[in-house]
């Protein structure tokens, strides 16, 4: 019975440590499993979630394995049979302007795409991690004036900042990381800062600073812990955006250059040839980057339910 | 006028199946007052809620009974004829009072909606039952009150809204969720008052929800004690306080503070005189 | 109220300061010398000497960046290094041409993606909401240059229904609205479908929030019925957020629109911005970057404000 959710008691009016659920009081049914354990659990029941971190995996294991797994040169090809479509001899997906093989440059492709938009975003992680715990928590002169200066990078869209700063910086890929990594900081600073800050006023935290923890310790052990998940879940969405973001920065030709094989290079190639009325070049690149964005928007919409104590129970 | 026959609901957790509420049977007369008590967790809201068409998650289900009001299966009734249902033969008074009501509208906006609802009147005519409407629950200043939004008025004017709104259009029977739990203790017995004038006045009966035999002993006719979602017992409110036959009974009796000693053995006989006259007047 | 308002332009203006001050110091990154490339690489030293005192470019940072606040207010952004002009004439007619594909496309977000979060709220977990959820999920993964292109290819290429590009027929720049419509559908929807999707999902999640709040029982209980709670209770109280999530959305949509711009050779400030980042034409990057900032904190200016109006406490704090 330990489970029993009166209906009229209305979530959040029992102020507990959101790690734990409501219903971590008293288990009579047994011990609780583990935290994690009930977040697999409910991650596994959630089949779009499996399914595109199925995705991902597969993906990455391609991008990986790409030299073995891709049967041609991705950035030499015969022009003798540029512009084939999909399915021909040799060619199940068709080969580009140039003849090169789309199939190859896809799976090479992966690689670029996929560094180029996760690695900001874990390299950005710690960083706004810091920010969003002491400007929120610790707050004073110095988390005032960092928070006015994340205001300031807000006045920008994060596709222009982006756009901008890649622009400034020129092409090439650590520029490019560079210039996302640098337009990621005031979004992911924020959802860290409002976490921080929401979970600042729980009960949980007077308790522990009633109980005279330091404020490291308040920012290490209580925080920390439950301000990470939703950064993590927000985390996981942003890579899907960056895919696409990076990818859209490389169209525009502020990205990676070519002709290495990136996703948004791939559709930049085909859209010189789509008024030859040859879409396929186009086309799938252009997938690639939409299912794999989706596969990390799914991904992330699981992990938050996952994370969720109260989802987890109920 | 009541009758819930073999009632259960579950709710389909991650956990396995809850069962909230296991085969219960109740009954309530024509102008009854009868608690429904237990700890949270006992099944006694989620019973409340049931009646009401309201569990609001779609993790419950009824898995098996029936909730008769005049003989009519609630349970059978489509969305629209249960819609008709609350309001007119049910309402509710729900224990959050400080955030029962909506903040974007005026009191009077959402009084008259309902009125108007219900009893198809002209804005005008609904106007003037909202202002009769908040002097039944005896609101200061009513006609000012009108034009104020909940977050003007304190928690014990927003309760008596509340009421006022589920009183609109008439019901018999008045579902009262732990009603005083969000209120100071001092308003807490005003809003309980006004629920036994009302009781008095217009025959409603109550079914009031609560873990305080306190409140038991204050106004209720009939008590059902129930625990882990089934009866334990019920009883007059007279006999169950006076020879609870439950172990689990005693203790919450036992829970009340002294204090109410004395209210107990005056209220009881009281509530047994009222039960006796709506009950004269239902035959 | 006007208290509050007058705090937020206040902090608006102050935003204003940091963004002119972040565009100034952006340009500083810039390799190269915009003496040269206006000079072309042959230039003798004296010659670069010269345009760069002219510019200048000679002067501590500190005093160019007074200069480059003096011009901001008086309206001098300088003269585009690529094409012989006042940067803010070449700006403001390619402004109002990307004002006339977001308005279109925020009109488009709108008016559907806050119906369709009403009605996947109204039954969660019903087909329409797990359809409707998992559609703009995937709308909100589509690459827009990538649709743009697509849409293209299907529309105007393949049934001829919309032109391939531009604004106008160049055979016929007078066209009038019909022929700035044709031309307008294809990018609008382009340009609308991430902020719809990503709208739609708020909506939902909102409403989902405000179905379960206490005063909509209370309300439910007292038999008003389902079409009153959802389209003018929930709906009512579900405002705030939303205005907060369309605001923030038109930045989204001022950032997508650049890609929509070049895909659709849209003569607007996003194609220009493109174009002036391939010719390294910086004092034009430099303005139409700051154009759109400007516009962006107005819009959440405008946004922060209306929230306000919508509380009938109007001191609620807003957090987005």
């Amino acid at each position: 019975m330990n489970t029993v959710v009166e209906v009229s008691s209305t979530p959040g009016q029992v102020s507990v440590d959101p790690r734990f659920g409501a219903s971590s009081r008293k288990a009579k049914a047994g011990r609780r499993p583990s935290r994690l354990i009930l977040g697999l659990r409910a991650f596994g029941r959630d089949k779009m979630a499996v399914a595109a971190a199925a995705v991902l995996i597969i993906v990455v294991a391609a991008a990986a394995l790409a030299p073995v797994l891709s049967p041609y040169d991705p950035v030499v090809g015969d022009s003798a049979r540029r512009l084939e479509g999909i399915g021909s001899e040799g060619h199940p997906l068709g080969l580009d302007g140039q003849g090169r093989d789309i199939l190859s440059r896809l799976i090479w492709g992966a690689r670029y795409s996929l560094t180029v938009a996760i690695v900001p975003v874990l390299a950005v992680l710690p960083i706004a991690l810091l920010i969003g715990l002491f400007a929120g928590y610790v707050q004073g002169r110095v988390g005032g004036v960092l928070m006015r200066v994340l205001d300031v990078l807000f006045a920008f869209p994060l596709v222009l900042l982006a756009i901008a700063l890649a622009a400034v910086l020129g092409a090439g890929l650590g520029n490019v990381m560079l210039a996302i990594g640098i337009s990621l900081v005031p979004y992911m600073a924020r959802v860290a800062y409002t976490s921080t800050v929401q979970e600042s006023s729980r009960e949980y935290v007077e308790a522990a600073r009633a109980g005279g923890a330091r404020t490291g310790e308040i920012l290490l052990k209580e925080l920390l812990p439950n301000v990470v998940s939703p950064l993590l879940v927000y985390a996981t969405t942003l890579c899907g955006l960056m895919v696409v973001l990076a990818a859209g920065l490389s169209f525009l030709g502020v990205g990676i250059v070519p002709p290495t094989p990136d996703w948004g290079i791939m559709t930049a190639d085909g859209s010189s040839v789509l008024l030859e009325g040859r879409a396929h070049v186009a086309t799938i690149p252009g997938l690639a980057i939409l299912v794999v964005a989706l596969a990390f928007n799914l991904l992330g919409d699981g992990l938050r339910d996952a994370l969720d104590p109260r989802k987890q129970t109920t | 006028m009541l009758e819930i026959k073999n009632l259960s609901v579950e709710f389909h957790t991650d956990g396995g199946v809850v069962h909230a509420v296991r085969h219960v049977d109740l009954t309530m007369g024509e102008g009854e007052i009868r608690g429904l008590v237990g700890e949270s967790g006992s099944g006694k809201s989620v019973t409340a809620m049931t009646i009401l068409g309201l569990l609001g998650t779609r993790r419950a289900r009824i898995s098996s009974g029936q909730i008769l009001v005049n003989g009519r299966n609630l349970l059978e009734l489509s969305p629209a004829e249960l819609a008709k249902v609350r309001g007119r033969q049910l309402g509710l008074v729900s224990q959050n009072a400080l955030s029962a009501l909506d903040p974007s509208f005026t009191i009077g906006s959402q009084l008259m909606e309902v009125i108007m609802w219900h009893r198809k009147l002209s804005r005008s005519e609904a106007r003037k039952e909202a202002l009769e409407a908040l002097r039944t629950v005896s609101m200061p200043d009513p006609e000012h009150k009108l034009r104020a939004y909940q977050h003007q008025l304190s928690g014990g004017q927003r309760q008596r809204v509340v009421i006022a709104m589920a009183l609109a259009a008439r019901p018999q029977i008045l579902l009262a969720d732990e009603p005083t739990t969000a209120l100071d203790a001092t308003v807490q017995k005003q809003i309980l008052d006004l629920l036994l004038q009302i009781n008095q006045e217009f025959g409603t009966a109550i079914l009031m929800v609560t873990h305080d035999f306190g409140v038991v002993a204050h106004m209720c006719h009939t008590v059902t004690v129930m625990r882990r979602g089934e009866v334990l017992e019920e009883g007059t409110a007279k006999h169950v306080l006076e020879s609870p036959t439950h172990p689990y009974t005693q203790a919450l009796i036992a829970a009340v503070p002294r204090l109410h000693a004395h209210d107990q053995a005056a209220a009881v006989p009281r509530a047994e005189r009222r039960l006796h006259v709506f009950q004269e007047a239902a035959l | 109220m006007i208290a509050m308002i007058g705090r937020r332009v206040m902090s608006t203006l102050m935003v204003l300061f940091g963004v002119s001050l972040v565009i100034f110091l952006l340009l500083q990154l810039v390799p190269g010398d915009p003496a040269r490339t206006i000079l072309g690489a042959g230039a003798t030293e004296d010659a670069v000497a010269a345009v760069r005192a002219e510019l200048g470019l000679d002067q501590p940072l500190p005093v160019q960046f007074l200069g480059y606040l003096q011009g901001l207010i008086t309206g001098d952004l300088g003269r585009s290094l690529t094409i012989n002009q006042p940067v803010t004439e070449i700006i403001i007619p390619r402004f109002q041409n990307t004002m006339v594909l977001s308005a279109a496309a925020l009109v488009i977000c709108v008016v559907v993606g806050i119906p369709l979060g009403i009605l996947a709220a109204r039954r969660q977990y019903g087909i329409f909401d797990r359809i409707a959820m998992f559609t703009s999920l995937a709308g909100a993964s589509v690459p827009v240059y990538w649709l743009g292109l697509m849409l293209i290819g299907v529309f105007a290429l393949n049934l001829g229904w919309f032109p391939t590009s531009g604004m106008s027929n160049p055979r016929n720049p007078e066209g009038g609205f019909g022929d700035l419509l044709s031309h307008l559908v294809l990018p609008a929807f382009a340009a609308a479908l991430v902020p719809l999707a990503v709208i739609a999902r708020m909506t939902r999640s909102v409403m989902v929030d405000t179905m379960e709040q206490d005063y909509i029982r209370t309300l439910r209980a007292a038999g008003v019925p389902e079409r009153s709670i959802i389209w003018k209770h929930c709906l009512r109280n579900a405002m705030p957020p939303i205005v907060t999530v369309v605001g923030l959305q038109i930045g989204y949509l001022l950032g997508g629109v650049i890609f929509v711009e070049v895909v659709f050779s849209w003569p607007g400030l996003g194609y220009q911005l493109y174009t002036a980042i391939t010719q390294n034409d910086m004092p034009l990057v430099q303005a139409g970057v700051l154009f759109i900032a400007l516009v962006f904190v107005l819009v959440n200016l405008l946004a922060d404000t209306t929230v306000g109006l919508l509380d009938p406490r109007t001191r609620r704090k807003v957090t987005a």
